[in-house]
């Protein structure tokens, strides 16, 4: 069902037969017809991969924090930090934040496991990787070694909660660079750990964030030192495996004055009928003249078109611009997920630091998606950009929520936010809730939003020239979403327009 | 603990809903009405936790102690009538501290089919003219400030316009806030009723004479099939007043509402509009102005539901802020599931002329139909310094170039008034405004 975009554009550029008039009903029953199509698709990547896994007990307990500390040989600190967490965590309440336009069944959270990992821990290098492990990669179309040496990109790939492999480490370290999973950080760099970990969303943060401090049980850590250009863009490929494992990633990445690093992110799930919680904290730290580009492609299992099953994903991302001229950027592609609550921010503190938030998210089906960035500005000069795409089809929801926040001392900030959404159907639903609050005349800030359905005339235009209403939706909606699309590194790119693409055909309305 | 429960806590304790001495006698078909909304208040003001208060706090008017109304000398409401001066002939009511004062009010020349009654009257001697036109909606009866109005009115006005009724005049309709050395409360009840095709010009000149009040009115109109209501607020309260307004609009088909509200005065004020397009081809237009300076708190809210096909609305809410003032904007359009070919647009913007002020805008969409087009746009920001540096090129001082670019922000939130005087007396409330705050130094 997936073709490439490649061969759409072949098929787009040859020329038109010519068009017979056909009457709205007969085309409308095509347009059903592919919309059946479609809806029938199964998830592409559901399967599921046989490894015995080491649990802990299910539930949630004192002692299961304890035993997620001990596994990893944690220090004092971090188990401490961890038990803080919890203890808040339980003082909240299990009331998780309601705020959003989002619907679901209560989560159990005594019904999950909190840890989970691959039983041969610990290789030194692929030989030593679970062969299963490897054909699951190879199955999502990311053969590990070759990707890496063909590529040229280092992949620390989390399969549930263990990094299992990590390439390129030896020229990565020769330039000082530290990319590892945040349990070896822990354990290497402690001091960087200790003083990073927490500083941009403390463990009070929110509900979700603050059961990820007292659980989290891996993740990346990236250190890259005074004015080093990270020769190549970091990315880990995450993969919930295990059944009724909650994932509970912790990312951390540091940029120290004047670096730049290129971060990517992106994750496929095998088909599950339970719903599976997710509730990962990336940080982001920039130095002075430091830039941070993080870009995420996700397409987690979204559940069946009932809306059975699918992933609940409740992410707290947030970077810090702290020095003067930093930059943190954000890019998403959002296709996957029941339920996707995230919103990646930036705090832009240091006096002209920039901040961006490119995003799509896509939801067909019954997917429900609340997403957008918050932009906190605090230093002079300071500027921020925010271009968010949302196309819902089927029976789904996308919200955009942003904040962006101007304080009395961010002279001169600038912020310009666009979000637009595409609707595809009757039955779907399309949000825009921003915040805007400026406390600063000097600022300036803007904010226009649109929303509305693919125009029948630049369909018709497309029909009248031969192009098939599918191709000519994807044709449509990818122009939609170019501003973003184009600032996706290039090796997303290719798989971001081909999600898009699946995501899109027959969402003729 | 207690600081973290008192922070987190989504009421604010209010001792008025407690005080009988308030609660005037009425109708026994209404008592049900008031049950409901007594029920609403018990726990007291919605806190900065409840998202529909979330930018405005009411603590402060949650710190007054009220005491009951009394008289005021005609000497006073000469003085304060002066300043609602229209400029053109009206159909007029005056009301002071929430009661009507049938001396100053003039109602010759209404013509056969409109009635225009003052509430007090219509409760005393013919409750029944109300069934169906008061309480109507969840928007009023779920309010948690309209619920204190629900609770205590005692007077306002009853507008009815028989079908194909165009009143040639305006209905002005002056509230005069004049209290002593204890706050007042007051609560008007505003109900129209503008059937099948007919019009209405509808002014409300809400005028500040002395001291600290609450003013709470509660409006509620139905505009009929093909009928028009032109809604025009001047809102110049008193810098210790707190003005809380809620007006309810229904539209039936083809129908259309049009709504300005200038805010000027009042130390924390909100007006609140709830419009509902119930029927095909039903419209919309709400524009709103604000100049603000000092410590005043402005907040607009407005929520547009669109229910039926071809609906359209227009919004347009600007505000300008002095000093450490505050102005908040909360727009929300709703399209629902079924309401195809909505045409709605909205606009707010702001103008800060000075450190410490604060603009907040929440401009929301919320749709569940797909063919439908609808947009929003949103900005704060200083006067542009390429505009100033133009002015001033051609010989203009700072101060009439900042009052002329201010004056051109502003004046577009006017420009929906039809009647020629009644804008020229909505300008003339801006230029003075301007004349004593844009043409000094921020």
């Amino acid at each position: 069902m997936c073709r490439p975009l490649a061969r759409r554009r072949a098929r787009i550029g040859r020329k038109g037969r010519p068009m017979v008039e056909r009457n709205a009903e007969a085309r409308a029953a095509d347009n059903a017809a592919q919309i059946d199509a479609l809806v029938n698709e199964k998830y592409r990547y559901g399967f599921v991969t046989d490894i015995e896994s080491d649990f802990a007990p299910k539930g949630l307990s004192e002692d299961i924090v304890r035993f997620i500390s001990a596994k990893k040989n944690e220090p004092q600190w971090l188990l401490d930090w961890r038990l803080k967490a919890y203890r808040l965590w339980l003082s909240l309440g299990p009331e998780e934040p309601a705020w959003a336009k989002i619907s679901y069944p209560k989560i159990d959270y005594q019904d999950a496991y909190y840890y989970a990992a691959p039983k041969s821990t610990g290789p030194k290098s692929l030989d030593e990787v679970d062969p299963e492990l490897l054909k699951t990669y190879e199955k999502l179309g990311i053969p590990l070694a070759e990707r890496a040496a063909l590529a040229g990109i280092a992949v620390d790939a989390v399969f549930d909660s263990v990094s299992v492999a990590t390439t390129f480490k030896d020229k990565l370290a020769s330039m000082g660079v530290i990319f590892c999973s945040i349990s070896e950080a822990v354990r290497e760099h402690p001091e960087l750990v200790r003083k990073y970990l927490g500083s941009v969303v403390p463990y009070a943060d929110n509900f979700f964030a603050t059961l990820n401090s007292a659980v989290f049980t891996d993740g990346s850590f990236v250190y890259i030192p005074k004015g080093v250009r990270c020769p190549m863009e970091l990315s880990t490929y995450f993969r919930i495996n295990a059944a009724k494992t909650g994932q509970f990633e912790r990312t951390l990445i540091i940029a120290d004055e004047g670096s730049h690093v290129s971060y990517l992110e992106g994750c496929t799930a095998p088909m599950r009928d339970e719903n599976q919680l997710h509730a990962a904290v990336v940080e982001l730290v920039a130095l002075d003249d430091a830039e941070i580009k993080y870009s995420t492609v996700q397409n987690w299992y979204p559940g069946d078109a009932e809306g059975k099953g699918g992933i609940y994903n409740f992410v707290t991302k947030r970077g810090a611009c702290r020095g003067r001229n930093s930059k943190i950027s954000w890019t998403q592609v959002e296709t996957g997920s029941a339920i996707t609550w995230k919103y990646p921010s930036c705090i832009l503190q240091g006096d002209h630091s920039v901040g961006e938030f490119y995003s799509i998210a896509i939801t067909n089906n019954r997917q429900q998606a609340d997403t957008g960035t918050k932009m906190i500005h605090i230093g002079k000069n300071t500027s921020s950009r925010i271009i968010s795409k949302g196309i819902s089809a089927g029976r789904s929801s996308a919200t955009y929520r942003g904040l962006v926040r101007v304080l009395p001392g961010a002279e001169g900030a600038r912020n310009h936010t666009q979000c637009d959404s595409l609707l595809i159907g009757p039955n779907c639903a399309a949000h825009t809730v921003p915040y805007i609050e400026s406390r600063n005349p000097s600022a300036h800030i803007e904010h226009e939003a649109t929303t509305s359905k693919i125009s029948d005339d630049q369909l018709f235009y497309c029909r009248s020239r031969g192009i098939g209403t599918e191709d000519a939706v994807a044709l449509i909606v990818n122009g939609f979403c170019r501003e973003v699309l184009q600032v996706l590194p290039m090796e997303f790119a290719v798989e971001a327009q081909k999600l898009v693409g699946v995501s899109l055909e027959g969402s003729v309305g | 603990m207690a600081a973290t429960t008192k922070k987190h806590a989504r009421r604010i304790a209010f001792p008025y809903g407690e005080t009988a001495a308030h609660a005037p006698v009425l109708a026994n078909w209404l008592v049900g009405l008031r049950t409901e909304a007594r029920a609403l208040i018990a726990d007291g003001l919605p806190s900065p936790r409840v998202e529909a208060w979330k930018y405005t706090n009411l603590q402060p008017l949650a710190e007054r102690r009220f005491a009951v109304v009394g008289d005021v000398s005609p000497d006073h409401v000469r003085h304060a009538m002066a300043k609602a001066e229209l400029g053109r002939s009206a159909h007029r009511l005056v009301f002071v501290n929430g009661r009507l004062e049938a001396a100053f009010s003039d109602l010759a020349a209404l013509p056969k089919g409109a009635t225009v009654r003052g509430l007090g009257d219509v409760l005393t001697a013919d409750p029944a003219a109300l069934a169906g036109l008061i309480g109507r909606s969840e928007a009023v009866r779920g309010h948690a400030l309209a619920a204190y109005n629900t609770a205590f009115f005692s007077d306002g006005v009853l507008i009815t316009l028989d079908a194909g009724i165009a009143l040639d005049r305006p209905v002005h309709l002056v509230f005069i806030g004049a209290a002593g050395a204890s706050p007042v409360a007051f609560h008007p009840r505003l109900i129209v009723d503008a059937g099948a095709g007919s019009q209405l010009a509808l002014i409300e000149s809400h005028i500040g004479e002395a001291g600290a009040y609450w003013a709470n009115p509660v409006t509620e109109i139905a505009v009929g099939h093909d009928a028009m209501v032109r809604h025009a607020k001047l809102q110049d309260e008193t810098m210790d007043a707190h003005h809380l307004a809620l007006v309810d609009v229904s539209v039936g088909r083809g129908g259309r509402y049009e709504s300005t509200v200038l805010t000027l005065g009042a130390a924390l004020s909100r007006h609140e509009i709830v419009v509902r397009l119930e029927g095909e081809h039903a419209e919309a237009r709400l524009d709103g102005g604000y100049l603000i300076g000092g410590k005043q708190h402005c907040d607009n809210t407005t929520r547009i539901e669109h229910l039926m096909p071809h609906g359209s609305c227009r919004e347009v809410y600007k505000g300008v802020l002095d000093n450490e003032s505050r102005g908040t904007f909360q727009g929300t359009i709703i399209v629902h599931k079924g309401a195809v070919k909505t045409d709605a647009h909205q606009l707010c913007r702001a103008l800060m002329l000075s450190k410490g002020a604060e603009a907040d805008a929440k401009p929301e969409l919320e749709i569940y139909a797909d063919d439908v087009k609808c947009s929003h746009g949103a900005s704060a920001g200083a006067l542009d310094p390429l505009q100033m540096f133009y002015l001033r090129a051609r010989g203009l001082d700072e101060a009439a170039a900042r009052a002329l670019l201010v004056e051109g922000f502003i004046g577009e939130t006017i420009e929906g008034i039809a009647d020629e005087a009644v804008r020229g007396y909505f300008a003339a409330r801006i230029a003075a405004w301007l004349a004593l705050h844009a043409a000094g130094p921020a």
